[in-house]
């Protein structure tokens, strides 16, 4: 994969793959207004802005959650834009020069080539993408398969019946106070179609559309998968990203019907602040997937960014001897926190979760676990296995479990393991010993550790993720 | 090759080694035996540096060059190795990834290339055959699950693909069956080529039948009392320490 961007983003780029530009930027605040124009921006079918409107409504009437493991300073809502064109070229920075060489440092390391450093970084390159390029090449290839990926903004132009069948089905617009919020306000995010049968003939990511970096803070995914077919998706990429926005609140909606396969992985790396947390993200996002029959979701993530994390992909297995499984990584360090988890809600018989989370913490962070497994009444049969390990790096950061166990099924089994372990001093000797420098020690035992859920990443992720994990660890090493 | 004059070091409040001397020249084997407690793994740890052992007084050259002076990955690509009484676990990172770095650290800090995964990868095997592990030892974790006797069998693999320059083994012999025994001598004396020196700690002159010593030497309570020849060690095996005792009333 990482081949072909290489080639991808080293050729150049086609201009049919860019959304349209707007030019206009909301005035700070929200309300109905702002919501209607937001709506018109896009041309928006009529449905689709009473939906927004609607959560919108929602919204108002919700308070903000209150995390006990998480602390952050309050968001004024009103005081955000809720819409922003992209930034117009002379905006941009010109070159790299007038990037942060911090971010530019960290591109090396993982050896980015400069043309996508620049992307990343939003370096205004324009014109230096010309049309010959593998991301045609990848469009065509998913048209043939019959497979729709695209903006979700494209799509309730092109496919509006699809989007309105699904959208809102698996997070209904007031689940909670983020993702009510952005089914208000969302700008844009991917849509993706996998008609039944059809085994998607690649990994879809996000990567091949970079150019919508600029979704912004209120990103909405829905991917349907038919009865019978299959797809794997990465989301984000393993390069941290330029941002300007401080709060992201997103929604994924994943639907699998019959015997359908969704693989979701995700690399999150956005900018965690500074030692101090300051100017890092917040980052609310709510993920979740619903399985019919013998449909099978799986979560993969490996979260090293952000200030504030709240993230609990889910899966709702409905369909009888549906699969629902995550496999996270969560990694802090400085002041960065997280909370994240996951929930598998089995209703139907003989469905089964996999739970495996590994949380690493480091410096002064907070690193915290919490998992609802839920076996309803109809849940015969069902079992699930919860796997949470921590591992602490110094001994001024914290790691915490919250296991939520619910049960109305007496045939249901649920199994929770827990461990907390700490890089050891002779673990750290030995690999010194061996010649080792002590971070590359420390890199090392913690790629170990995150090995069953590394297994999981399609492979070139895997290899990126490992790479990112010890950029990550920088100077956690005392 | 190695020097070590008059060696005091302390693990928190408590001095261990109290004026330790040793000479080592180039490839010659020295046994050192002597009571539990006496400072045989201190030594070895003061050696390779280990956080927490510290150095009161005295001095430590390899190879003309300050020892003590260096970290304990700078040791350990000058050529220094231990091979541990307890070998660590390190869960999910597997053998052949841990030497893979190991190796391509050393290297690169003697100005070579790396290994690529072919050339090493045959390395990797003929090592692992020579302790007589099945190959599968290459995937698993490092010493995830090992029993006591695949562990030490799994230091002298390192051993062999390391080929360091001095090579301290802690018990390497301890907690093996007779097989097993010759198994780790047969992997120590390959690496025997005149040049290489080896600091063999031991409770039992069996180990010594197989690796003959230039030297022995007993150590007891942070100082070296006796040096001998192999005859020492059958001398230990027959009439224990208790002449130590005796010995420090004379002293007193
Ligand atoms: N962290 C520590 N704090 C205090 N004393 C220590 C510490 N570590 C080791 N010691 C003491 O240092 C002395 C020497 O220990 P060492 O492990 O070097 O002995 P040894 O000769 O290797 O013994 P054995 O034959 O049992 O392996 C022992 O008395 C031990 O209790
Ligand atoms: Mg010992």
């Amino acid at each position: 994969m990482s081949e072909q961007i290489d080639q991808a983003l080293a050729r150049k780029y086609d201009a049919g793959f860019v959304s349209e530009i707007e030019s206009e930027t909301f005035p700070i605040g929200l309300d109905e207004d702002v919501i209607a124009r937001l709506s018109a921006i896009k041309g928006e079918p009529e449905w689709m802005l009473e939906w927004r409107l609607k959560a919108y409504r929602t919204w108002l009437k919700m308070e903000e959650p209150d995390w006990a493991h998480v602390d952050y300073p309050k968001v004024d809502y009103q005081s955000i834009s809720y819409y922003s064109a992209p930034k117009s070229m002379k905006d941009k920075p010109k070159s790299l020069d007038e990037v942060d060489p911090e971010l530019l440092r960290t591109y090396e390391k993982l050896g980015i080539p400069l043309h996508e450093q620049e992307m990343l970084a939003g370096v205004a390159v324009d014109a230096v993408f010309d049309s010959v390029s593998v991301v045609t090449t990848f469009r065509e290839k998913l048209e043939e398969a019959g497979v729709i990926f695209c903006p979700i903004s494209e799509a309730l132009h092109k496919y509006p019946d699809l989007v309105k069948k699904y959208l809102g089905t698996v997070v209904p617009r007031g689940d909670n106070f983020f993702a009510a919020l952005n089914s208000a306000v969302f700008t844009d995010g991917s849509f993706v179609y996998i008609p039944k049968g059809v085994r998607c003939p690649m990994e879809l990511s996000t990567y091949f559309r970079i150019n919508e970096q600029n979704t912004g803070q209120f990103e909405r995914t829905l991917i349907v998968a038919e009865e019978g077919s299959h797809v794997s998706y990465l989301e984000g990429c393993t390069a941290p990203q330029r941002d300007e926005n401080q709060l992201h609140a997103a929604v994924v909606e994943l639907v699998a019907l019959d015997d359908a396969e969704i693989k979701y992985s995700t690399v999150q790396n956005w900018y965690p602040g500074d030692e101090n947390g300051k100017g890092g993200i917040y980052n609310f996002v709510t993920k979740r997937g619903l399985c019919e029959k013998n449909a099978k979701i799986s979560w993969t993530q490996v979260e090293t960014g952000s200030a504030v994390t709240w993230k609990y992909p889910s899966c709702i297995l409905k369909g009888d001897n549906s699969v629902g499984e995550f496999y996270s990584v969560a990694l802090t360090r400085g002041k960065q926190q997280a909370d994240t988890g996951t929930k598998m809600i089995h209703l139907g018989k003989n469905t089964k979760s996999t739970i495996i989370s590994k949380g690493i913490s480091a410096g002064r962070s907070n690193n915290a676990y919490r998992g609802l497994v839920r076996m309803g009444p109809g849940a015969e049969g069902a079992r699930n296995f919860t796997e949470c390990d921590s591992l602490l790096i110094g001994d001024q950061c914290g790691a915490h479990t919250f296991p939520y166990i619910e049960s109305s099924n007496p045939t249901a089994i649920v199994e929770h393991e827990a461990t907390t372990s700490k890089v050891s001093d002779d673990q750290l000797f030995l690999c010194r010993q061996r010649g080792l420098d002590p971070e590359k020690a420390v890199s090392m035992i913690v790629n170990g550790f995150c090995k069953e859920v590394f297994r999981e990443l399609p492979m070139e992720f895997a290899v990126e993720a490992g790479k990112l994990l010890e950029i990550s660890l920088e100077g956690s090493v005392g | 090759m190695l020097s070590i004059k008059d060696l005091h070091a302390r693990v928190e409040e408590t001095t261990i080694l109290k004026g330790l001397n040793l000479e080592i020249k180039p490839g010659e084997v020295h046994a050192i035996m002597g009571p539990n407690g006496a400072g045989k793994s201190t030594l070895g740890y003061v050696l390779s540096g280990r956080d927490g052992y510290e150095v009161e007084s005295g001095s430590v050259e390899m190879d003309g060059k300050d020892l003590l002076d260096m970290e304990v990955e700078e040791r350990a690509q000058a050529g220094l190795f231990l091979a541990f009484q307890y070998p660590v676990e390190i869960p999910g990172v597997s053998n052949m990834e841990f030497m893979k770095e190991s190796v391509n650290a050393l290297r690169e800090a003697r100005g070579e290339k790396s290994l690529s995964s072919a050339e090493f990868l045959k390395k990797a095997k003929e090592a692992c055959k020579q302790v007589e592990l099945p190959l599968d030892f290459l995937k698993r974790g490092v010493n995830e699950g090992f029993s006591g006797g695949e562990k030490k069998r799994n230091e002298i693999m390192q051993l062999i693909m390391l080929e360091p320059k001095l090579a301290i083994l802690d018990e390497s012999d301890s907690g093996l069956d007779v097989d097993a025994l010759q198994v780790v001598a047969n992997g120590v004396n390959s690496q025997r080529d005149g040049k290489r020196s080896f600091i063999v700690v031991t409770h039992y002159q069996r180990l010594l039948d197989y690796i003959q010593p230039d030297y022995v030497h007993i150590l007891s309570k942070g100082k070296i009392v006796k040096s001998g020849g192999p005859e020492l060690a059958k001398e230990v095996e027959a009439s224990g320490y208790a002449w130590l005792a005796e010995a420090e009333g004379a002293d007193a």
